[in-house]
């Protein structure tokens, strides 16, 4: 590699204009072009021992597939991503890169590291968009059988696993479409739902099954699909499906959503595209979003597309807690989101047909770190003031559905209602039966999800080998 | 995609559809729901199950043609099929002989009521089915709710068949003939189940409600079908749907069951 390409400062990804992308709901950055991939991809110094490996939950073979890019071999860069990971178009989009394998490569010493996620994303989706997917070879079938619940992050990282290993897999997910957060939670803008199916499609092709509109709690449940000679072993993954609202009067005003029954609507149910697609959705033209996450900011600029004149991020403490990504808070300013910080909602108020109308606020200011370390707002006296808005997402996060653990005997779960498992393995305290993702952790991200989903599938080949 | 084994229009506008759904069939119990997607671009909308049968794997629901949804599975003949049917959904009621029950359905309640029938009867009550109508010719699944009932008090608004009048007003007036009742349930639509909650509450009589507020996943999920049950937020697809009818906040159900009024009226019209 000649020394120039060292040197040469990190590739920009093209991106659609703000003031384009605002009222449409394409994707915001284009990817990289070959060129751009190849120039980015040869910045990689081949560290003897690579830092971007420890930093990935699911411990892709990066430098590998970088010099795969660098030569131009694409297809096989890709090839060598779902090796480990069976979500790259995924992950190359929605992994925050920048506390993972890119915080640890040393470029990012001294300059801007290496684009590592974009060019995991540039390779899946060349393969994909250019028809080379090609199946791995097939291994001796194990006759063992493993039930996967729900189909999101961490259930379809065990399913690719176990399908490679030679296991029979069946996915069972509650909903219509297969997915899980990656189908009704994250917006078209920012994973474009094509690529869910086709990532999905590839484990499919693979052999996984899936079946969908399965309840499993309630169409069957987990000693049942352990009972006979079903299922020799059951990764549960069903995230952290249960919405959190904040305890002030007014919360069931009509127009005030969960950033779940938004999102899920908006995706999922494909509510933006009403009435093409039959389900609707508030369009608020002042808009006020609760919460300062992933999840806030993706609420926050679907309403902006929905037509909203203003959207306002409402947030109890100060810019440096807000949990969200930089690049999301970025994409979300540029768009023209306003952040009221240091503000946190006291009631909401509604008309006559308790349509919400307005929110009352109470200004805060910072005190003493509390038990999460981080800064505890305090109210100011008397600093009451009223926002006006005719539709409210709350996006203050979500804890553990119930459905499913009140309805599995001798699974053991903590005061939260999340699963109590192994940390190196994710077993439960029951008897072939295994969890991960957000209904162990409660909510985290997609890569940690699969990184659970990781471990689990090692831990289950293990069993299928061994034994308990 | 779930084969809709028959689809009929037993009285104007009321439809009947038999589902082939084994493992809803095997799982079901009485007060539970499924939740219905016409087609690929459909809402999700919940509907009790009104029967099923384990034998043929099939499942029962009754619905009211009143919007988008429902017009397209009024057209759905025999045979064909629906996209996606989940269930059973929802906390089953609890069967116990209780003594006197009463039932109450109107629309699609008068349907959904008959598994209570059956339940409540085997489990030894003494069951009284209590069924409205506008009009005569709108009324159905009468012989089915005798067989399982001890008495049928049928209404019609018109006074074309049985008592004039509603559900609420045959019950006040069996209530005031002195019959003693120990639980009553009623199903159907919100205005109706808040009538009889307001008749039975003077006296005591524990009275439970299939509440329907417009829901989206039915797991829990998404929050959509809160609703306010003695001051406290609950989620009718997880929790109920069945809740004391003295307890429910039923000005917040009225207004959130509307909150779409306006594109549902659109996308029902606009529908070919």
């Amino acid at each position: 590699m000649k020394n120039e390409d060292k040197k040469s400062s990190r590739q920009h990804m093209p991106e659609q204009l703000p003031e384009l992308r605002v009222r449409n709901f394409e994707e915001v950055p284009y990817g990289y072009s070959p060129e751009a991939a190849v120039k980015e991809a040869k910045r990689c110094l081949n560290c003897k021992r690579p830092g971007c490996m420890t930093g990935c939950p699911v411990q892709v073979n990066i430098p590998k597939f970088l010099s795969l890019i660098a030569k131009g071999n694409f297809a096989a860069a890709a090839r060598t991503v779902k090796e480990k990971n069976a979500l790259p178009g995924v992950t190359g989009r929605v992994c925050p890169q920048e506390i993972q394998c890119e915080s640890g490569c040393i470029l990012g010493k001294k300059g801007a590291p290496v684009a590592i996620g974009n060019l995991e994303r540039f390779c899946a989706d060349y393969e994909r968009e250019n028809n080379l997917i090609e199946l791995p070879g097939k291994v001796p079938p194990t006759g063992r059988r493993v039930a996967v619940v729900g189909s999101g992050p961490s259930g379809l990282t065990v399913a690719g696993d176990l399908i490679r290993l030679g296991h029979d897999v069946v996915i069972f997910e509650a909903l219509h479409k297969p997915g899980g957060v990656l189908f009704y939670g994250i917006p078209e803008f920012r994973l474009p739902k094509s690529i869910v199916e086709a990532e999905i499609d590839f484990l499919l092709k693979m052999g996984v099954k899936i079946e969908l509109d399965s309840v499993i709690g309630n169409i069957r449940t987990v000693d049942e699909l352990l009972t006979g000679d079903e299922f020799d072993a059951v990764f549960i993954g069903v995230g952290a499906g249960l919405p959190a609202f904040i305890k002030i009067p007014g919360m069931n005003l009509s127009g005030i959503y969960s950033a779940n029954e938004y999102l899920t609507r908006a995706n999922l149910m494909k509510a933006y595209l009403f009435p093409e697609y039959d389900t609707p959705l508030v369009r608020g033209k002042n808009v006020a979003v609760f919460g300062a996450g992933n999840v806030a900011m993706d609420s926050a600029r679907t309403a902006m597309r929905l037509g909203a004149d203003r959207v306002r991020i409402v947030y109890r403490r100060s810019r440096d807690e807000m949990p969200a990504r930089h690049a999301e808070i970025h994409h979300a300013e540029e768009e023209g989101v306003e952040f009221f910080l240091l503000t946190a909602p006291t009631r909401f108020m509604g008309d006559e047909s308790l349509r919400l109308t307005g929110v009352e606020c109470l200004q805060m200011k910072l005190g003493e770190p509390d038990e999460s370390g981080r800064r505890r707002p305090i109210p100011i006296e008397g600093s009451e003031f009223k926002l006006d808005c005719d539709l409210a997402i709350i996006a203050v996060g979500a804890g553990a559905n119930p459905l499913l653990t009140k309805s599995t005997k001798d699974l053991k779960i903590n005061k939260w209602g999340y699963i109590v498992t192994d940390p190196q393995t994710g077993k439960t305290m029951k008897r072939g039966v295994w969890a991960g993702g957000d209904i162990v952790t409660g909510q985290a991200t997609v890569i940690l999800a699969m990184g659970a989903g990781r471990k689990a599938s090692g831990s289950i080949h293990h069993y299928l080998t061994w034994g308990w | 995609m779930y084969e809709v084994v028959r689809r009929d229009e037993i009285v104007p506008n009321i439809h009947l559809m038999v589902i082939k759904a084994p493992a809803i069939a095997d799982k079901a119990k009485p007060g539970q729901f499924i939740i219905v997607m016409p087609d690929e671009t459909g809402e999700r909308v919940p509907f009790t199950i009104s029967d099923w049968d384990t034998g043929k794997g099939t499942i029962s629901i009754f619905f009211l043609e009143v919007g988008l949804s429902t017009a397209k599975m009024a057209r759905i003949e025999s045979g064909g099929k629906l996209y996606s049917v989940a269930g059973p959904l929802g906390m089953p009621t609890h069967i116990d002989k209780l003594g006197t029950v009463v039932l109450g359905g109107g629309c699609y309640g008068i349907g959904a009521i008959f598994p209570l029938a059956r339940a409540m009867k085997e489990a030894g009550n003494r069951v009284i089915s209590i069924i409205e109508a506008r009009s005569a010719y709108l009324l159905y699944m009468e012989d089915s709710l005798k067989e399982f009932s001890d008495q049928l008090m049928v209404s019609t608004a018109d006074g074309s068949r049985g008592m004039k009048g509603r559900v609420h007003e045959v019950l006040s007036r069996l209530i005031d003939s002195g019959e003693k009742i120990d639980r009553s349930y009623f199903i159907g639509c919100t205005f109706m189940m808040m009538n009889c909650s307001i008749v039975t509450r003077p006296h005591n009589i524990k009275t439970l409600v299939a509440l329907n507020p417009i829901m989206v996943d039915g797991t829990g999920m998404c929050g959509c079908c809160r609703v306010t049950v003695k001051g406290n937020t609950k989620f009718a697809c997880v929790d109920g749907p069945e809740f004391d009818g003295h307890e429910v906040d039923w000005q917040e159900l009225f207004a959130r069951r509307s909150l779409y009024l306006k594109e549902e009226a659109m996308a029902y019209q606009t529908y070919r």
